[in-house]
């Protein structure tokens, strides 16, 4: 059995990636195993969201999840 | 000694006093809500000549410090009815600095509207004189006749023809060290210049000195400790250089605080064209600059030159809020017009944060369609500019067309445009929006940080929870950054990099050999904000004020499906310090 996840980079992190892809992972997969599969240092990880909502790296996915991955960023 | 100039356009008289003692702490935003609580009545009508014009750089301008070009203008604003001060970059803060003018004040109004004004401020001392050649002209016109007339490296502080107009989106520009514009963007403050029939003010640093420090090895140390953590702090270092800060709209759209087609959703179909991202990859595919500052010794550099698909310039300083405005919350889902429309607001002098706020309210009165980037750009350029009586509507702000139009849904706190985060999904920046002195600004109290960008710790974006207590952590904060001088970006290495801010302090002490602390810049930005809110007060605008419009308690937003639901009892305890 898999889990389908939609994963979402943003600013650096698309460079050689992507912006956005459905994926397939193991249950049990958490934020954590998904940066270090697309080689994201998860130090350089400054926001995690999961459908628009604040998450931790040791979140555990669920079915049908989007995640997204920021750097630090800011403006204003 | 350190000077200030009093001009008095009723009379045309200028007066050089030497700054009295009292003000030797104060600077920038301190300084001009200092001497507009001091001397302007709260209740005189804002365009009138009771209202005064301040214009203050700050503590530490015309040092070397890094990212230390902003400087302040104050009055009590035409649009707000609130005590206002608007701050921008640009070279004449470093020039007031160099010649030891610690405030130019504009009192008084000529008798007369047959005739306007420019004033000339040197080394030598200030001219007033009557101003034909640039009457009736915008800003890029303006800031070309001042090269040609007065010299290439002259700082000019002007209004084009919507200040001229005494309209409510009018803005006071001044020029960058490239030749374009910054702004004193928000309040219609252009309006109050207008009022005094001041058409530009140039700044002449010729034959000034270095700003002379106290322990120039003290502040040479300190400055570099300020400087490492602005390069060091992920934000400051690198996302801002790359990405400016239009790199917000993916962020905000994904969280679902992106204010779009009027404040009725908080996502934007088209938030990845929009997006700081594509902007990035379009200014490099077209040689354009990515990364550029707004002034000298600026270290952050978030501005950026934009070209055209023909590789021409089309706008620089190019800002998340315009961007958002005019991309999400007017439906316009191409940046170039986007992009085009940014550089006919500079021209003209017109809010580039209140103007598209306005279209989103006039597109929802059915005056243009949304998305229509077209028709933004033909009602900035023949109605807005050419003053006609839809232009004076428009040029009269958000509040004013909604009235004029009958529209409920008007996003406005104390009648200034609010910005672009729904406080409904991002509730600290509503607390802000509805308490600070300005009117709905986001940079009041940017709490925007802690609640969604990880900066200064976290707090949750959707619960009311401790939101008054970081907006009002962050108001007293800001108004002490305010008065310094410094780039409002340094606060994001100052709230996660410990060694920041007491370096900032540091270098206050060794420009002046005063011995502050931490705790006086705290207790100046406390002051501040309630000298400010003793003016609001004077002038009518109480605790039921200090609230957000009605329709975001009864329209939820999507995706979060949440609405506004900070008790007004809660919000009024924001002023318990």
């Amino acid at each position: 059995m898999v889990m389908r996840i939609t994963v979402k980079l943003f600013a650096t992190f698309r460079e050689n990636r992507f912006k956005e892809a459905r994926r397939e992972y193991p249950p049990g997969t958490t934020v954590a195993d998904v940066a270090a599969e697309l080689e994201i240092e998860a130090g350089l990880i400054g926001m995690i969201f999961i459908h628009g909502r604040a998450a931790e790296l040791d979140r555990v996915l669920e079915e049908g999840d989007v995640l997204a991955l920021f750097p630090l960023l800011g403006g204003g | 000694m350190p000077k200030v100039i009093r001009v008095n356009m009723t009379d045309l008289s200028v007066r050089i006093e030497e700054a009295p003692a009292a003000w030797a702490g104060l600077g920038g935003r301190a300084l001009t809500s200092t001497v507009v609580a001091a001397e302007v009545p709260p209740t005189c009508h804002p365009l009138g000549p009771n209202n005064k014009l301040v214009f203050a750089p700050g503590l530490l301008s015309g040092t070397a410090a890094g990212n230390a070009g902003r400087m302040s203008a104050g009055a009590k604003s035409p649009l707000t009815g609130t005590i206002k001060e608007s701050n921008a970059g640009g070279t004449c803060g470093r020039m007031l600095g160099r010649l030891d003018i610690k405030a130019i004040i504009i009192e008084g109004q000529p008798a007369s509207t047959d005739a306007w004004y420019n004033i000339r401020i040197s080394n030598e001392g200030v001219v007033v004189e009557p101003e034909t050649e640039t009457v009736g002209l915008n800003n890029f016109a303006v800031l070309e006749s001042v090269a040609r007339r007065y010299g290439e490296d002259k700082g000019v502080i002007t209004i084009g023809s919507a200040g001229e107009n005494l309209m409510l989106i009018s803005n006071i520009s001044t020029r960058d060290p490239e030749g374009k514009l910054r702004s004193f963007g928000r309040g219609g403050l252009g309006a109050v210049m207008g009022s005094k029939r001041v058409k530009f003010i140039t700044i002449d640093q010729d034959g000034t000195r270095p700003v002379p420090l106290v322990d120039s090895a003290a502040f040479k140390a300190a400055n570099m400790v300020f400087t490492k953590a602005l390069k060091d702090h992920p934000v400051s270092g690198q996302g801002l250089p790359t990405y400016g800060t239009a790199v917000l709209v993916n962020i905000l759209h994904e969280i679902g605080g992106l204010p779009t087609r009027n404040f009725t959703s908080g996502q934007c179909e088209h938030h990845d064209m929009i997006s700081g991202e594509h902007m990035y990859d379009t200014i490099v595919a077209r040689g354009g600059e990515p990364t550029h500052g707004c002034s000298l010794g600026c270290v952050i550099q978030c501005s950026q030159v934009y070209n055209d698909k023909d590789g021409k310039y089309l706008t620089s300083g190019f800002e998340y809020e315009t961007i958002w405005a005019f991309g999400a919350d007017c439906l316009i889902d191409n940046l170039d017009l986007i992009a085009e429309c940014d550089n006919v607001m500079d021209d003209l002098g017109v809010d580039s944060i209140e103007t598209p706020v306005m279209f989103g309210v006039a597109m929802e009165a059915g005056i243009l369609k949304f998305g229509d980037g077209k028709e933004v750009l033909r009602l900035l350029r023949e109605e807005i500019g050419k003053a006609t009586p839809l232009g004076r509507v428009l040029g009269g702000g958000t509040a004013l067309v909604g009235k004029t139009y009958g529209v409920a849904r008007v996003p406005v706190v104390k009648g200034q445009g609010i910005p672009a985060y729904d406080p409904r999904s991002v509730k600290g920046i509503g607390v802000t929006y509805a308490t600070t002195t300005q009117g709905a600004d986001h940079t009041a109290g940017y709490a925007v940080a802690t609640n969604v960008l990880n900066v200064g710790g976290k707090v949750d974006p959707l619960s009311n929870v401790g939101q008054v207590e970081l907006s009002r952590n962050l108001q007293i904060a800001t108004a002490a950054i305010d008065s310094t001088g410094l780039c409002l970006f340094i606060a994001f290495p100052a709230l996660d990099i410990a060694e920041c801010l007491p370096a900032t302090v540091d270098m206050l002490n060794a420009r002046f050999g005063t011995k502050l602390t931490m705790d006086d810049v705290v207790g100046l930005g406390k002051t501040v904000l309630k000298l400010e809110h003793e003016f609001n007060l004077a002038a009518g605008i109480g605790p039921e004020q200090d609230r957000l419009p009605e329709f975001f308690e009864l329209e939820a937003i999507a995706p979060h499906n949440v609405k506004w639901d900070m008790d007004q009892k809660e919000l009024a305890t924001f002023w318990n310090f």
